[in-house]
C-alpha cells in the first residue's frame, strides 16, 4: 500500500478469554488458519500466530493463546497465557494490543477475567462471541452500554459466521493504522499483580451491576442443557447411555466400511493388473507392485473405517457431549488416582497419543500430569486400527452375536477396552509407587449443548483424511520402498528353492529377530514387519503386504491381504500380535514428545520400557492360553 | 437458615454461596481461590444439576450461568445457604 506500512513492525494482536469461548474459532475467521475447534475446555494449549490483512491493507499479527479463568495461572496452558500478557515470556514482546474473547451467554463468569485483563494497562477490545446463540436464548445484551460500563470497545462477533467477524476486523483495522487511535480508559496503567479473595468479590460485584445495567442478568431455571443433562448424567441411564453409545461407534466402524474398503481394494488390484501390462518386467515394475501398491495400498484400504471413527469423535466433542462422558467415568479415574481432567487429554489419545499428551498441560498437577502422559500411548490410538482392522478381518467371523451385535466390531470394543484397562491398571501402580496428593481435581467445566457444526466436522474429517494420506504417500510409502529393497537383495542364490525374500537381507534379519519372538508365536514375517511399525504403527500393515507379495510363489501377489494372512497365521499367533499391538511402544514421534513434554529422557525410556514388558508378557500369555485351549 | 456445605446440597435444589473456605483439612491451598475464579462467590445462585452414582460424586453444579463438574472434596470447600423452593 503505502510507505507508512512497510514502516514499522505489525501490531501483535492477542486473542484471550475463558476457555471454550470461542477464541480459536475467531482466530481460524481471522486469519483463515484451521487450528482445531470443539466444545470443551482445553483444545488450545499453545500460543498459535497467524496473520490478518485489514481491508486497509496493513497487516497486524494474531495470536491465539490457551483459555485461562484467571493470570493467576494454576496449569501449564494457562501458564503460556499468562506468560504471553505480561510479558514475561522469553523472546517475545508484550501484546500491543487484546482482544478479550466472551461468551455472550455466560458473561457473568467472563467478565471477571475482562475486568482483571483491564488491570494490565493495555489496550483492549471486548469481543461478545457466540451472540448468534445468546440472541436465540432470547439474551439481549446493549453492546454500546456495556462498552460504556466497563470503558474499553465492544463488538459483537460470531466466529462461526464468515460475516461474524466483520466489526471486529474494523477494529483491527483501526488498531492497525494507530494503535493509539482506539480509545481506552485505562487512566492509570499498574503493575499486575493476582487479585485478593476481597477484590475478586468486589470484581463479581460490579458484573453484576454491570449485567443489570445490560440487561443480561437473567439466570435462567432451568435451560435445555440442564434438561439434557438430567438424562445424559443420570446415575444410572448416563453411563448406559455412554455404553450404547460407545458400542455403536465400534460397530459403525465395521459394518460401514465394507463398500468403500472393497471398492479401494478393488481399485488398487486394478492398478496393479494395469501396471503389470504396462510396464515390463523389471526390478522397477517388482518395486512398484510388491513394494509400493501391496504395501501403501494395504494401508489406504482403512480409510474409510478411520473416517467413521473420527466422524463420531468429532460429533462428540462437538456437541459438548466429551466433558459429560468424563463427569460419567470420573469415578473410575479417580479411583486409579488420576486427576478428572486426564479424561480428556486420555480420549484425544484416542485419535493419537501425540495431541494427547500435549493437553496434558490442563492438569494442574504435575504428578498427576505425568502419570497421565505415561499412560497415554496405551489409548487405542488411530494408527492402530488397521493391524486391528487386518487381523480382525482375517480371523474373527462376520457372525451376528447377541442382539444384532456383531462379533467383528464386540472384538474391536473388547480391545479398545483392554487399552483401556491396562491403562487404569497402570496408572494405579504409578500412583501407589509414586506417592502425590490425595486430592486430584476435577473442576471441570460442562458446556452448553450444541448441534455440532457441519462446517466443523467436514473441516475436521477433511484434515483426518489428509493427514492419513500424507501419512500414506510418505513415511509409508518411504519405508515401503526401503523394505522392498532390504526384501529383494541381495537375489537368491542359483538353485535356491524358497522365496526370494528368505536370502536378502530383511529375511536375515527377520529370521535372526524370530528367535526373539518365536516364544509369543511371531513368524519372520510378522518379526520383519515390526521394525518399520516403529515410525508408524500402520506401517506394520504396509509391511506385511510387502513380505507377503514377495514371498508369494506364482500365486497373485496383489490379491488381499487378509485371507493370506488368515491361512499363513494360527489363530494364537494372530491374537498374541493384537496383544502386543495393545501394549507395545511402536511409535517413535510419541517418545520424542514426551521427551520434549517432559524435558527428560528418563521418562521415554521408563515409558518404552515398561511397554516392552507388558507387551512381551501380554503376548506370551495370549499365545500360550490359546494354544493350550485350542489344542 | 443455616448454612451447609455444597457437596451435601440435593439433586435439583438451589442454594446461594455464602463464602469459600478450605474445606477439608490438607486440601490445597490454591483449591477455594480456584473455585472463586470459577464464579463461586458469594451471593451466587448454586443448583446441583446432577450426582454421580453410588458414592454420590461427581457432582454437576450449575453456578450462575456456566456448569462446572466437581469432586466431592471440592465441592466441600464451598459453604452455601439453601434458597426457599
Amino acid at each position: 500500500m503505502d510507505a507508512l506500512t512497510a514502516a514499522g513492525p505489525s501490531p501483535l494482536i492477542a486473542l484471550v478469554g475463558n476457555p471454550n469461548c470461542g477464541k480459536t474459532a475467531l482466530f481460524n475467521r481471522l486469519t483463515g488458519s484451521r487450528q482445531k475447534v470443539a466444545n470443551y475446555a482445553g483444545v488450545t494449549v499453545e500460543r498459535k500466530e497467524g496473520s490478518l490483512l485489514t481491508p486497509s491493507g496493513r497487516r497486524v499479527r494474531i495470536l491465539d493463546l490457551p483459555g485461562a479463568y484467571s493470570l493467576d495461572a494454576l496449569t501449564p496452558d494457562e501458564q503460556v497465557t499468562a506468560d504471553v500478557l505480561l510479558g514475561r515470556r522469553a523472546g517475545e514482546s508484550q501484546p500491543d494490543f487484546i482482544v478479550c474473547v466472551t461468551d455472550a451467554t455466560n458473561l457473568r463468569q467472563n467478565l471477571r477475567l475482562t475486568l482483571s485483563l483491564k488491570r494490565l494497562g493495555l489496550p483492549m477490545v471486548v469481543a461478545l462471541n457466540m451472540s448468534d446463540i445468546a440472541r436465540r436464548k432470547g439474551i439481549v445484551i446493549d453492546a454500546s452500554r456495556l462498552a460504556a460500563e466497563l470503558g474499553v470497545p465492544v463488538v459483537t462477533t460470531v466466529g462461526v459466521k464468515s460475516s461474524g467477524v466483520r466489526p471486529l476486523i474494523e477494529v483491527l483495522d483501526r488498531v492497525a493504522a494507530a494503535p493509539s487511535s482506539v480509545a481506552v480508559d485505562t487512566a492509570s496503567p499498574v503493575t499486575w499483580r493476582s487479585p485478593t479473595a476481597a477484590e475478586l468479590e468486589e470484581d463479581q460485584a460490579q458484573v453484576r451491576r454491570i449485567l443489570s445495567a445490560v440487561g443480561a442478568d437473567r439466570i435462567d431455571a432451568a435451560t435445555r442443557s440442564d434438561r439434557v443433562d438430567a438424562i445424559l448424567l443420570h446415575p444410572v441411564i448416563g453411563p448406559a447411555l455412554l455404553a450404547v453409545i460407545l458400542f455403536l461407534v465400534f460397530q459403525a466402524v465395521f459394518a460401514w466400511a465394507q463398500i468403500p474398503m472393497d471398492a479401494i481394494k478393488a481399485g488398487v488390484d486394478a492398478l496393479g493388473g494395469w501396471l503389470a501390462t504396462v510396464v515390463p518386467a523389471s526390478s522397477f515394475r517388482d518395486l512398484l507392485i510388491d513394494g509400493v501398491l501391496a504395501g501403501t495400498g494395504s494401508v489406504l484400504v482403512f480409510l474409510p473405517q478411520i473416517v467413521i471413527l473420527f466422524f463420531f469423535i468429532l460429533v462428540l466433542e462437538d456437541s459438548g457431549y466429551l466433558p459429560r462422558a468424563a463427569f460419567l467415568l470420573d469415578r473410575i479415574m479417580g479411583s486409579v488416582g488420576l486427576s478428572g481432567r486426564a479424561f480428556i487429554p486420555l480420549l484425544s489419545s484416542f485419535a493419537c497419543a501425540i495431541p494427547g499428551i500435549m493437553a496434558t498441560r490442563s492438569i494442574q498437577n504435575p504428578r498427576d500430569r505425568l502419570a497421565t502422559i505415561m499412560i497415554a500411548p496405551l489409548m487405542t490410538c488411530s494408527a492402530r486400527l488397521p493391524v486391528y482392522a487386518l487381523i480382525i478381518s482375517a480371523f474373527i467371523p462376520r457372525r451376528p452375536v447377541w442382539g444384532g451385535l456383531q462379533l467383528q466390531g464386540v472384538v474391536l470394543f473388547a480391545l479398545y477396552v483392554l487399552g483401556v484397562a491396562s491403562a487404569m491398571a497402570v496408572a494405579y501402580v504409578l500412583k501407589r509407587s509414586g506417592g502425590g496428593t490425595r486430592f486430584q481435581t476435577l473442576m471441570l467445566e460442562l458446556p452448553n449443548y450444541h448441534w455440532p457444526n457441519l462446517r466443523t466436522l467436514c473441516i475436521g474429517l477433511w484434515q483426518r483424511v489428509e493427514i492419513f494420506l500424507t501419512r500414506v504417500g510418505t513415511i509409508i510409502l518411504a519405508l515401503m520402498v526401503i523394505l522392498w529393497a532390504l526384501s529383494s537383495f541381495p537375489a537368491p542364490p542359483p538353485g535356491a528353492t524358497g522365496p526370494a525374500i528368505q536370502y536378502s537381507i530383511a529375511g536375515h534379519l527377520g529370521a535372526a529377530l524370530a528367535v526373539i519372538f518365536r516364544p509369543i508365536g511371531f513368524n519372520w514375517q510378522i518379526s520383519i514387519a515390526l521394525v518399520p511399525g516403529l515410525a508408524a504403527r500402520e506401517v506394520a500393515v504396509g509391511a506385511l503386504g510387502t513380505v507377503y507379495a514377495l514371498s508369494a510363489t506364482g500365486a497373485d501377489v496383489s490379491s488381499a491381504l487378509a485371507p493370506l494372512i488368515s491361512h499363513s497365521w494360527s489363530l494364537p499367533t494372530a491374537l498374541s500380535l493384537l496383544a502386543w499391538y495393545v501394549f507395545a511402544p511402536q511409535c517413535l514421534s510419541t517418545l520424542a514428545t514426551v521427551r520434549r513434554e517432559t524435558n527428560s529422557w528418563r521418562y521415554p525410556i521408563i515409558m518404552a520400557a515398561y511397554q516392552f514388558g507388558l507387551a512381551y508378557v501380554g503376548s506370551w500369555l495370549t499365545f500360550r492360553i490359546a494354544t493350550a485351549l485350542l489344542a | 437458615m443455616d448454612s451447609m456445605a455444597l457437596n451435601d446440597l440435593a439433586p435439583g435444589a438451589s442454594a446461594r454461596v455464602v463464602s469459600v473456605g478450605a474445606g477439608e483439612a490438607s486440601a490445597p491451598q490454591e483449591l477455594s481461590r480456584r473455585l472463586a475464579e470459577l464464579g463461586f462467590l458469594p451471593g451466587e445462585l448454586v443448583r446441583v444439576v446432577a450426582r454421580g452414582f453410588l458414592s454420590r460424586e461427581p457432582i454437576a453444579v450449575r453456578v450462575g450461568t456456566g456448569t462446572f463438574a466437581l469432586r466431592r472434596f471440592e465441592a466441600a470447600c464451598v459453604r452455601v445457604r439453601p434458597e426457599p423452593v
